[in-house]
């Protein structure tokens, strides 16, 4: 692939990089990267990927823009109320990028479609708000071996870690399983600071790029937690465990299961462990 | 006793279990928590059976599902 004079231009704060260079966007053009979920997390992550020029973003998201998503999900604007998520965002990075190829998954990711769908892409970015969703994707991509980075926020503080399925640390080796139904508040009854999504999500992004350029060390046997509140950022090492269920030697998650679950949706008043 | 959790150093009870110090540190939802303990990532099961001791550095991982 050769750049053409006005991808030169576009990208030549990327191109100027030693880390980068053309052969480094020519890299990122050539990339696919999913991103499940196009709400708090998924949408400054998919207008950073977007004006980097990553030349293939798929969004997957079941959902309707909702008047009270505005708040944060940034992607989606006040007159797209009403319209579906990947429609919404598939038209905002369009317009960021006419490099880029939108492929819109309009469904739910759940365990019958989510090895078929994250199979043709080189990264995974979790921008889903259940834990459901969150050890699915995790699972989904051991089982297809594909880069993840999973992240999770809630009220001021949020968490991300990076997983090379095989080479590093998965989100069951931390926690092993979805905390019980009830044991946690409502969406409704905890809040979420809007910019803590876009913080967290900026930081999926990077990894991403990272990741599709070879670059910088990932955030994996790790977790970066942080706390808007006291701007207390912490990286919490930890080790690929040997009695995962999922990863470890005696796995006893051997194929992707679990039950569709509701979206958070403030307006139903939802139970979601979100 | 003291020890650090998430890297701020605290003062303890003497010989407290892991589940002793959820208790202690009024964690509300020890459910939503994964423990460290100077590196590694115990069983919810072995919270009980697990003594703190001086120095350790312990950290308290919070489950965290939101994304949207």
């Amino acid at each position: 692939m050769n750049l053409t004079d006005e991808q030169v231009e576009r990208y030549s704060r990327h191109i100027i990089l030693e880390q980068i260079g053309a052969a480094g966007q020519e890299k990122l053009l050539a990339a696919k990267v999913l991103i499940v979920g196009a709400g708090g997390l998924g949408s400054p992550a998919a207008l950073y990927l977007a004006a980097a020029g990553v030349g293939t973003l798929g969004i997957a998201d079941a959902d309707a823009v909702d008047l009270s998503n505005l708040q944060r999900q940034v992607i989606h604007h006040t007159a797209d109320v009403g319209t579906a998520k990947v429609a919404s965002a598939g038209a905002r990075i369009r317009s960021i990028n006419p490099d880029v190829r939108v492929r819109e998954h309009p469904v739910r990711v759940q365990a019958s479609n989510a090895r078929d769908i994250l199979r043709d892409y080189d990264f995974v970015i979790d921008g889903t708000d259940s834990f459901a969703s969150k050890f699915l994707l995790n699972d989904a991509a051991w089982f297809t071996r594909k880069p993840l980075s999973h992240a999770g926020i809630l009220r001021f503080e949020g968490q991300l870690m990076t997983i090379l399925p095989g080479k590093s640390a998965c989100y069951r080796c931390l926690f092993r399983e979805p905390p019980p139904q009830g044991a946690v508040p409502s969406c409704s009854q905890a809040g979420v600071l809007g910019v803590l999504a876009g913080v967290i999500g900026c930081l999926q992004a990077t990894e991403a790029i990272k990741h599709l350029l070879g670059i910088g060390q990932l955030l994996t046997d790790a977790l970066l937690t942080y706390d808007a509140l006291t701007m207390r950022f912490r990286k919490v090492p930890f080790r690929r465990n040997l009695e995962c269920p999922l990863c470890g030697e005696n796995p006893t998650v051997t194929e992707l299961a679990g039950a569709p679950e509701q979206a958070c949706d403030l307006s139903k008043g939802c139970n979601c462990a979100c | 006793m003291k020890i650090t959790i998430n890297g701020d150093a605290t003062e303890v009870s003497d010989g407290l279990t892991v589940a002793g110090l959820l208790v202690e540190r009024k964690v509300k939802m020890p459910e939503m928590v994964s423990v460290e303990v100077n590196g590694e990532i115990l069983k919810r099961e072995d919270f009980s059976a697990t003594t703190i001791n001086d120095g350790d550095a312990v950290e308290f991982l919070y489950f965290m599902g939101g994304g949207a």
